[in-house]
């Protein structure tokens, strides 16, 4: 389908975007990669009156060595991400879980800001963003600020994010020498996943597990980072993965079948971390 | 809006309206039909072009977002009556029935062998996850990028 019409703006600057924002409010939307965006207004599930697009701000796709961290811009495409070495050695777990994203097609257009800023639960970055305990910044009239990726997702499709603030930076504490899993279930080539799992092993020991669509929003499994901080095995700690969670019911799976799944891939994923 | 394009190394100019999607403004704006819409969803990649030379379905691209951009299409790859190899390849190996899927296959195609020059059977099979062949052609479809990567000598 053909979306409703909008007025276009083209954001030069961050600055710009954010004063697009601050002038129109709600009615605004940001347009970066377009691959979360442009489906839903095509469904016109989403009918923003303005659309200020911020995919040409180069300045913000870029991925560096910050020392204890590495900071990402938001724009940054997902094939990048893919593809970047300091990446795969400092952080690998976005690495890899970025190429299980959609398809190349989706990779070559989508970002990570976007995918983040969306707060879609059946998104799979979130997951391993939770698991490496990524730290988010956040950019608006009154400058910038920093936000904890366990304070971000508030609810289905909603952020801490204000109506005049953007994304600009997504920082990952390094993870050299970690361990990974991830697992994502799903029955087509390219679906979304029904249920996924990023899991995290640090080289000191420290644990991150983060989960696919088990909630209305991308989800910490506190519950089993607890029990294996406790001394559990990989196999007793996985049984605790649905706890807290309130999954829903859809074509793919019921709510029973959602925590089996979870279960069973975050057992995988703590295996395939050398848990 | 105002927008230039270059498609196919001609300079495209046109008023646009902010929603026009960009393989609506290819077919109907500018009269290059052999891309296809095959959904609504993003899914099947019958409308895969290059965007500066990487993989892109049009439809879920805004034509104002390609404005400045240099963008081919399956009209663009053969060399004058001298197919593209991986065209040559569709051709020998029979990666295509009807042919609806074919010119987003061989773009995504095309695109997939410039970032893995060598792959195996099953990084093609990834590697072409974005479209859907509704006859259900994959097999020879594989075997025609293999066949491509291999320099296409039979
Ligand atoms: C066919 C298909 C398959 C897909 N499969 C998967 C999959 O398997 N797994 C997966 O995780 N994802 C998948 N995706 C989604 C894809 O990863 C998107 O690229 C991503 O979710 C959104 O990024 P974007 O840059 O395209 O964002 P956009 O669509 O441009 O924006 C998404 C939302 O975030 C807001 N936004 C964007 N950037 C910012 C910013 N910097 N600051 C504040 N707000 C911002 C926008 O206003 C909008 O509301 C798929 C998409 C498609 C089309
Ligand atoms: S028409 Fe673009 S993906 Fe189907
Ligand atoms: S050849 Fe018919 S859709 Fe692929």
């Amino acid at each position: 389908m053909i979306p409703a019409a909008f007025d276009y703006v083209r954001a030069g600057s961050a600055d710009e975007a954010i004063a697009a924002l601050a002038t129109h409010g709600d009615e605004a939307k940001l347009l970066a990669g377009g691959h979360s965006l442009i489906p839903l207004m095509r469904f016109r599930l989403a009918r923003p009156a303005v659309v200020v697009d911020i995919g040409r701000l180069d300045d913000l796709s870029y991925i560096r060595d910050g020392g204890d961290h590495v900071a990402i811009g938001a724009l940054t495409r997902h094939r990048d991400v893919e593809t970047s070495e300091l990446v795969a050695a400092r952080a690998g777990l976005l690495g890899e879980v970025t190429s299980h994203v959609g398809d190349p097609q989706v990779r070559h257009r989508g970002t990570l800001g976007g995918a983040v800023a969306h707060g879609d639960p059946a998104s799979d970055i979130p997951s391993a963003l939770i698991a490496l305990g990524a730290t988010l910044v956040a950019a608006g009239p009154q400058g910038s600020r920093e936000i904890s990726v366990d304070d971000f997702f508030s609810g289905f499709l909603e952020t801490a994010l204000a109506d005049d603030e953007m994304l600009t930076e997504v920082r990952i504490p390094a993870a050299d020498g970690a361990r990974w899993g991830f697992e994502k279930f799903n029955r087509r080539a390219q679906d979304w996943a029904i249920v996924g799992v990023s899991a995290v092993v640090r080289a000191g020991g420290d644990v991150g597990v983060g989960l696919v669509n088990m909630h209305s929003t991308p989800v910490r499994a506190a519950a089993v980072e607890g029990a294996l901080a406790g001394g559990a095995s990989a196999a007793e700690a996985a049984e605790l993965a649905a706890e807290g969670c309130e999954p829903t019911e859809d074509l793919n799976a019921s709510v029973e079948y959602r925590q089996h799944l979870a279960r069973v891939l975050t057992r995988r994923a703590l295996e395939a971390a050398g848990l | 809006m105002e927008i230039s394009v270059t498609i196919n190394g001609a300079t495209h100019t046109h008023d646009v309206e902010p929603r026009t999607l960009l393989v609506h403004y290819i077919r109907d704006v500018v009269g290059l039909t052999g891309t296809n819409i095959g959904c609504d969803t993003s899914s099947c990649g019958a409308c895969t072009i290059h965007v500066n030379g990487e993989s892109v379905k049009s439809c879920t691209m805004f034509a104002v977002q390609a404005d400045g951009e240099d963008l081919l299409t399956i009209e663009g790859l053969a060399d004058g009556d001298t197919l593209h190899p991986m065209q040559e390849s569709f051709r020998q190996c029979h990666a295509l029935q009807c042919g609806y899927c074919t010119p987003g296959m061989v773009m995504a195609a095309v695109s997939f062998l410039e970032e893995n020059p060598n792959p195996s059977d099953r990084e093609v099979r990834l590697g072409l996850e974005g479209n859907l062949c509704r006859c259900t052609g994959y097999h020879n479809i594989v075997k025609a990028v293999l066949h491509c990567a291999a320099g296409g000598e039979q």
